[in-house]
């Protein structure tokens, strides 16, 4: 990478960090993470996060948290994680019949 | 390493159509070609406020500057994004916009070129947002989800864009005859930049074939730019206004319309630096962001002492 | 006195008069705002200044159609492209140009403060079913500019050294130009007396008050009141800024007035 400007790698410590975005897209809806804004703190965050993902009335309200807060799956967990809850047919309302005379009543 | 087992069970999870999310395995190159891919697309989204912002303080009507303000306001939402996607990959968003204004990373030459009358504002969103339009709608299923996801977001709020642009242009072609002798004159200028913002010649693009082949575009330049042609030409006969190429022929063959040779010389030429406005773009954007350090210091100060506070307090 | 102010003789002119100056002051200011557009201090505050001015440019556009409605001219663009600089209302306070982002601050921040209270209490007193649904719809939009501008003013306030210095130079900058808020005269008067406005100098008190209390939290200093204070925008009195702004605003539309542009 060549500068024609170079500064020290020192100037990033005034890099806003990093927000992941949730928001609500409607009453009684779950929240969706929308995306990530730069911000300097939470107040910030959450203005940034109003006016950058939030511009077509896309929610009624905003999570903002700091993205080095998550704490998230990786790949290597998947197998152990997500597999077992394939194996479980049992926990899904299709594993069960239902009486003839029931459906038909629907 | 990039092991050769490693790549093929990669590839085989593209061949699925699977997407690739950001702490997957991937190839250390697949990685840099999507940094490089995307931050250029994110740094065009931003130089693009530019041409476009120099018209809001003059636009002709309180309807069409709300529009336009808008619609400016949605191209830094859109590299917003997609600085965001990049993010996802390892990168540094203050870095990547150092690589451009200071280095020598990249952005769409389109924007090189002047906005000379507010007839230009018109075919920006005709011609340049549709030719953005026909390659996100192709970006939006992306191998790489964080991209794909944003394309998909930004092409649903950049249908507007496009649509303004040629309403408005219909009807200044069909308007006062200073507002023909503008609207035509704009398309004169930005028809052939756009068919270059596909980018160079299958057979000049050296990183078509591998982008591909990961399924991070599905298409290559010549396909995109042929659908485009075909698109505009009926767009543009719709509202009367003549796209300067004489060479335009529809080719029964084909089913698609022949063009005429595009003006490549330019097109290097303005890579190299070498366009009408690349100079002051750049000092535009090195401008807000060389005045802007001391905003972005103080806010970063102001949270560290209040967290300092915060934590005396407690 | 004036030699231009004329005074509107009946309830409708004075109505069109208060429009005319609420939406002089948010087109102007909105205009001032729109010039961020891609020039921000970073890119998400370039979207908050592009929101702030769509919304003030909006506002203005809402209130220049209920006055073109009243007094049957076209549209609300009549209002913003047809008018020379002596016929605008704004205070002088919203046409002073751009400058840097501590003065975009301290200005948003200043105009915010006395646009929330004016629009908090008029609404109480608007008798007039429209005009304040207009303003009640517009006032929840003021409050995000309120909020978003003191949470500046606190950051630059208490941020580095050099924010301190220029939000403070800003804010003394600006204080001259505070004052043509809280003036009132003859049209004013007879809006009150209709129930369509209120006596704007008795927000004064509320204003200072709010506005120290933020410098304060903000390690800052309130200026000092008594201190020439600019005078005669709502009359059409302005600053030399204002003309160089509409000739850029108006060119287009002037220039080619036939043809369709909206």
């Amino acid at each position: 990478m060549s500068k024609s400007n170079s500064k020290p790698i020192s100037h990033y410590q005034n890099e806003w960090p990093l927000w992941e975005v949730f928001y609500q897209p409607g009453n009684g809806k779950p929240f969706e993470h929308a995306g990530s804004v730069h911000a300097p703190d939470a107040e910030m965050a959450l203005q940034n996060a109003r006016d950058t993902y939030a511009r077509r009335n896309e929610g009624i309200a905003i999570w903002v948290v700091p993205t080095d807060q998550i704490t998230a799956t990786t790949p290597e967990d998947s197998e152990a994680f997500f597999d077992p809850a394939g194996n479980k047919p049992y926990r899904h309302p299709q594993f069960y019949s239902t009486p003839r005379a029931v459906k038909k009543r629907k | 390493m990039d092991t050769r087992e490693k790549l093929d069970a990669f590839q085989k999870r593209i061949d699925n159509d699977e997407k690739i999310e950001p702490k997957d395995w991937m190839p250390d190159r697949y990685r840099k070609q999507l940094i490089r891919m995307m931050s250029q697309h994110a740094h065009s989204e931003i130089v693009g406020m530019l041409p476009e912002g120099n018209w809001i303080t003059r636009a002709p009507s309180l309807e069409r500057k709300l529009v336009l303000l808008a619609k400016v306001q949605d191209e830094a939402g859109h590299g917003l994004y997609l600085y965001s996607s990049t993010e996802t990959l390892g990168a540094r968003r203050q870095e990547l916009v150092e690589d451009y204004i200071y280095g020598t990373a990249k952005y769409s030459s389109i924007f090189n070129y002047p906005t000379l009358t507010y007839a230009d504002i018109c075919v920006i969103g005709w011609l340049v947002d549709g030719a953005a339009i026909v390659n996100q709608t192709m970006l939006a299923k992306s191998s790489y989800g964080p991209y794909a996801r944003a394309n998909i977001r930004i092409c649903r709020e950049e249908s507007f864009h496009k649509k303004q642009g040629y309403e408005m242009l219909a009807k200044m072609a069909a308007g006062t005859p200073e507002q023909r002798r503008m609207a035509q004159d704009a398309v004169n200028r930005w028809w052939w930049p756009t068919l270059m913002m596909f980018g160079p010649p299958d057979d000049e693009s050296p990183n078509s074939a591998e982008l591909i082949r990961w399924k991070v575009k599905t298409k290559t330049n010549d396909e995109l730019r042929q659908s485009y042609v075909d698109q505009m030409v009926m767009e543009a006969e719709a509202i009367g206004i003549k796209l300067p190429d004489p060479e335009l022929k529809y080719n029964n063959n084909t089913g698609h319309w022949d063009f005429g040779e595009i003006p490549w010389d330019e097109f290097w030429n303005v890579i190299k630096g070498n366009g009408p406005m690349n100079r002051e773009r750049i000092k535009a954007r090195r401008k807000a962001y060389e005045e802007g350090a001391w905003v972005r210091e103080a806010a970063m100060e102001y949270a560290r002492k209040k967290q300092l506070r915060e934590e005396k307090a407690s | 006195m004036s030699t231009l102010e004329t005074i509107p003789n009946s309830k409708k002119e004075v109505l069109v008069e208060i429009l005319l100056r609420l939406a002089d002051d948010r087109l102007i200011l909105g205009h001032r705002l729109s010039e961020w557009a891609g020039h921000a201090p970073e890119l998400e505050e370039d979207l908050a200044l592009a929101n702030i001015a769509l919304d003030m440019i909006g506002h203005a556009s809402a209130l220049y159609g209920y006055a073109a409605q009243l007094e049957d001219k076209p549209d609300e663009d009549h209002y913003a492209y047809f008018r020379d600089d002596i016929d605008f209302k704004n205070i002088a306070l919203t046409e002073l140009p751009r400058g840097d982002f501590a003065f975009t601050t301290a200005r948003l921040f200043l105009f915010s403060t006395f646009s929330y209270l004016l629009y908090n209490n008029i609404t109480q007193v608007i008798e007039e079913e429209q005009f304040n649904g207009i303003i009640k719809k517009h006032f929840n939009e003021i409050k995000y500019h309120l909020r978003h501008s003191r949470e500046w003013v606190l950051r630059l306030g208490d941020g580095t050294d050099l924010s301190k210095l220029k939000i403070q130079q800003a804010i003394d900058d600006l204080w001259m130009y505070t004052g043509e808020m809280f003036e009132t005269d003859k049209t004013e008067n007879l809006a009150a007396g209709y129930n369509l406005f209120i006596d704007v100098p008795v927000l004064k008190n509320e204003w200072m008050k709010w506005v120290t209390e933020t410098l304060e939290e903000a390690t800052l200093k309130t200026p000092d009141n008594n201190q020439y204070m600019f005078t005669g925008s709502r009359q059409g009195r302005h600053t030399e800024h204002l003309g160089r702004l509409l000739a850029e605003m108006q060119f287009l539309r002037r220039s080619y007035p036939d043809a369709d542009w909206k």
